[in-house]
């Protein structure tokens, strides 16, 4: 039974966005010397919401040569306390302008406020705030007596957390003492502009990060740049692939966060009510455009019938529509190339055989949308239970025994998350020593912290983000023979 | 090679491959003539092809669930049983690494004692690296946080081409010190301590499959372990480093860990490097409540 609610829209006042933007190079916003510019528009209306800079190779050149000057004659000689001491700084100015950043993300991203506001712009800052204290304890890293930073980094990140991504990448980069170039995705470019203004709100020395925007070919170039030192790159596995090729043969070192396909698996006597909150989390947070998302729902047999009701009657109080109302559960759809994959991958569904069912959903007329889907009947070859959708769709499968859970979770080319729902402690840990994934979710799912090591197995990736982990991925070994 | 000093004939080894726990020739039939230092027949290797290099894969998938499953403790003693078992056969290594390096004797058993060594220094590895890689994570709510290495899985190993012994040791003691098993492309032109090497693991609790030990011709089997699609990590360290960027790039094709090519001072401390390389970190999270 639905309930009625009035409208709770947030303010969009709260936010400034500027017609145009350039490029942060060098510690000031610079007209880009080559590319053509491009709009950014909010998914949820396909209203223009400004115009941004495309860097072409040049460009990328100068923020390369902007950030490696940095490196070698401010970041890299400052005493690390004082780094540490600016990152504390833009922790707090996150913090400061954290509704401002919520409503822009999710203007610009199309997911819900409530998302952006308690999960995305929070956990940001606290990124920072965590790896500003590592920046002058490097020596207690675990990696040897003075290890270094590596250099320049060229990060390119997704449009699904752009913030969050960001700050993934930012924070124990220049924790680490390396300075950044990094590539915001091309649908939501405008928190990366926004932090610009925080770096140069923080006084943060030029140059020490650097925003370029643009799409594929813009990541390219920073990739094949031959002054990066480090590649750090989240996104699809795809262009993960063609990274890894890119860098063959240089010195550059890389972290790659992919793709995934994660199992999600209910045992019988888990606590049903909680399975299903739990289910419905981690597929449809953040419209199902997370790589972690729990997309296959594995069902004990036996429970098949009473989480499935459950988890439709659950889908019945889902409310999708605009992103900046307060009680939005499923926001827009970023894009209208995603939304076009999504329809693909479900309509493939439906003709290899998978039922298909969705709640009672109104879409709204204009931007992306997709209502949230449940596909049961799929085989496990099938392509929704192989491929990531990246959206609100789950696919059901069932399993009978532990070691066919085991089997099924683990069918599959990639390994960056997992979910174990059981009141069973010790079935908790056998199955996460068995499942084949760099995160396990046992009777949780979606939840991240910047102490919290990420990253997966297999296609998903290599490097891990966040924790110590994810700081010695911006360092080397110090000492005699390094 | 030993000669005897009475008028018997020696009774010359056939060198072959080690897949499985077994000591098949190669399936296609073929061989190589392997000389010493100075040019010296030594003896016919196995010249192994892709589809001995593709059973080998299958071999280490095998095994791998039982080797990273095994407690720390058990690999750590099995390791240890391998420097036991080498210890008994110390003049024959140094034999053989002496021929097969063209070193002195006296070199020989001293790269040979520090092989040994090694495999000692990774035996007590097993069970301390979680502690050291591993660790709580403090994470800001009601929720348990733990992070644990856990072993990669296949890895495919281009072994060191002219350190054939103990370059050999300190590629692959790490691999198994850290739970994964692999496939090793011995060193072409001087394969034999690792064929010997394979007796020795055949011989010491180390489970079929573990270990898979190719030898001959590097540049024609590395490119099927770069692209297997089985195979989740690469060290090209005694690769050719022209192949072995190309090498590099057939990886990505399923993202493979990769180890780049380069052969560092083996007598010196190996550190946390080849461990570290193979393996990955898992985090497992739970909720707190009563």
């Amino acid at each position: 039974m639905p309930f009625d609610y009035a409208p709770a829209p947030e303010s969009r006042a709260i936010v400034d966005i500027k017609a145009s933007y350039g490029l942060f190079i060098g510690g000031e916003f610079t007209d880009a010397t080559d590319g053509t510019p491009f709009k950014t528009i909010s998914p949820s209306s396909e209203e223009v919401l400004a115009e941004v800079s495309e860097a072409g190779p040049s460009d990328v050149d100068r923020a390369v040569k902007a950030a490696r000057r940095a490196y070698t004659g401010v970041w890299g000689r400052l005493a690390p306390a004082e780094r540490g001491k600016y990152l504390y700084r833009i922790a707090r100015i996150v913090q400061e302008r954290a509704r401002e950043l919520a409503v822009l993300e999710s203007l610009d991203n199309g997911k819900p406020i409530r998302e952006s506001r308690d999960v995305d712009v929070p956990t940001a800052a606290a990124h920072f705030f965590y790896y500003a204290g590592w920046a002058d304890k490097l020596d207690y890293a675990g990696l040897g007596p003075a290890p270094r930073p590596l250099g320049v980094a060229g990060q390119i990140i997704p449009w699904n957390f752009p913030l969050l991504m960001l700050s993934w990448k930012i924070a124990p980069a220049l924790a680490a003492g390396n300075t950044v170039v990094l590539k915001p995705a091309e649908t939501t470019p405008l928190t990366a502009l926004l932090f610009a203004e925080i770096c140069q709100q923080a006084d943060l020395p030029p140059g020490v990060v650097n925003i370029v925007t643009g799409a594929g070919e813009t990541g390219r170039a920073l990739v094949e740049h031959p002054d990066v030192d480090k590649v750090a790159f989240t996104g699809s596995t795809e262009v993960g692939k063609a990274i890894a090729r890119a860098i063959a043969g240089t010195p550059k070192k890389a972290t790659l966060e992919l793709g995934g396909k994660a199992a999600n698996i209910v045992f019988d006597d888990a606590p049903i009510d909680q399975a299903v909150e739990g289910i419905v989390n981690g597929i449809f947070f953040n419209q199902g455009h997370v790589c972690c998302a729990g997309s296959r729902l594995l069902v004990q047999e036996n429970v098949y019938d009473e989480v499935l009701d459950s988890l439709r009657r659950r889908l019945g109080t889902l409310r999708l529509g605009d992103p900046l109302d307060k009680n939005t559960d499923i926001g827009a759809i970023n894009s209208a190339a995603q939304l076009a994959r999504i329809r693909e991958l479900s309509d493939v569904g439906e003709s290899e055989g998978a039922q298909r069912w969705s709640p009672p959903c109104e879409l709204p007329e204009h931007g992306f949308w997709f209502p949230p889907t449940l596909f049961t009947g799929a085989g496990q070859s099938s392509r929704i239970a192989q491929e990531e959708i990246f959206g609100p769709v789950l696919t059901v499968l069932t399993f009978r025994t532990p070691e066919e859970a085991v089997a099924k979770a683990n069918n599959t080319p990639y390994g960056l998350s997992a979910g174990v729902w059981t009141e069973k402690g010790s079935r908790i840990l056998w199955m996460a020593g068995r499942l084949r994934a760099g995160v396990v979710w046992a009777n949780t799912f979606n939840r991240f912290d910047p102490t919290s090591p990420f990253g997966g197995y297999k296609e998903s990736g290599f490097g891990r983000e966040g924790g110590r982990q994810g700081l010695a991925a911006y360092l080397t070994r110090g000492g005699p023979g390094a | 090679m030993p000669r005897p000093a009475t008028s018997r004939l020696d009774v010359r080894k056939t060198y072959k491959l080690y897949v499985g726990g077994a000591f098949p020739r190669s399936e296609s039939g073929r061989t190589y003539a392997v000389v010493d230092g100075k040019g010296s027949f030594l003896a016919n290797a196995a010249q192994g092809s892709r589809k001995d290099a593709r059973d080998a894969v299958v071999a280490a998938r095998k095994a791998f669930p039982g080797w990273a499953g095994a407690t720390a403790y058990n690999r750590g003693q099995v390791l240890y049983r391998v420097a036991e078992v080498m210890e008994g056969r110390r003049e024959q290594f140094a034999a053989e690494v002496a021929a097969a390096e063209g070193v002195t004797a006296r070199v020989a058993q001293s790269t040979v004692d520090t092989a040994i060594d090694r495999w000692v220094w990774y035996a007590g590895w097993t069970d301390k690296i979680a502690q050291v890689v591993g660790n709580a994570n403090p994470v800001a709510g009601p929720y348990f946080n733990l992070s644990v290495p856990e072993p990669t899985g296949v890895v495919a190993v281009l072994a060191p081409q002219r350190s054939a012994l103990l370059g050999l040791v300190s590629v692959v003691a790490p691999v198994l010190a850290g739970g994964s098993t692999c496939v090793v492309l011995a060193s072409e032109d001087r394969p034999l301590p690792a064929v010997v090497l394979g007796e020795v693991l055949a011989t010491s609790d180390v489970p079929a499959g573990v270990v898979n030990i190719l030898t001959g011709r590097t540049a024609e089997l590395a490119p099927w372990l770069a692209e297997h699609r089985d195979v989740n990590a690469i060290d090209l360290c005694g690769g050719d480093p022209e192949q072995a960027v190309e090498l590099e790039r057939s990886a990505a094709d399923n993202i493979k860990r990769v180890l780049r090519a380069g052969e560092p001072d083996w007598t010196s401390d190996p550190g946390l490097l080849r461990l570290t390389a193979w393996l990955e970190t898992k985090t497992v999270w739970h909720p707190m409540g009563v």
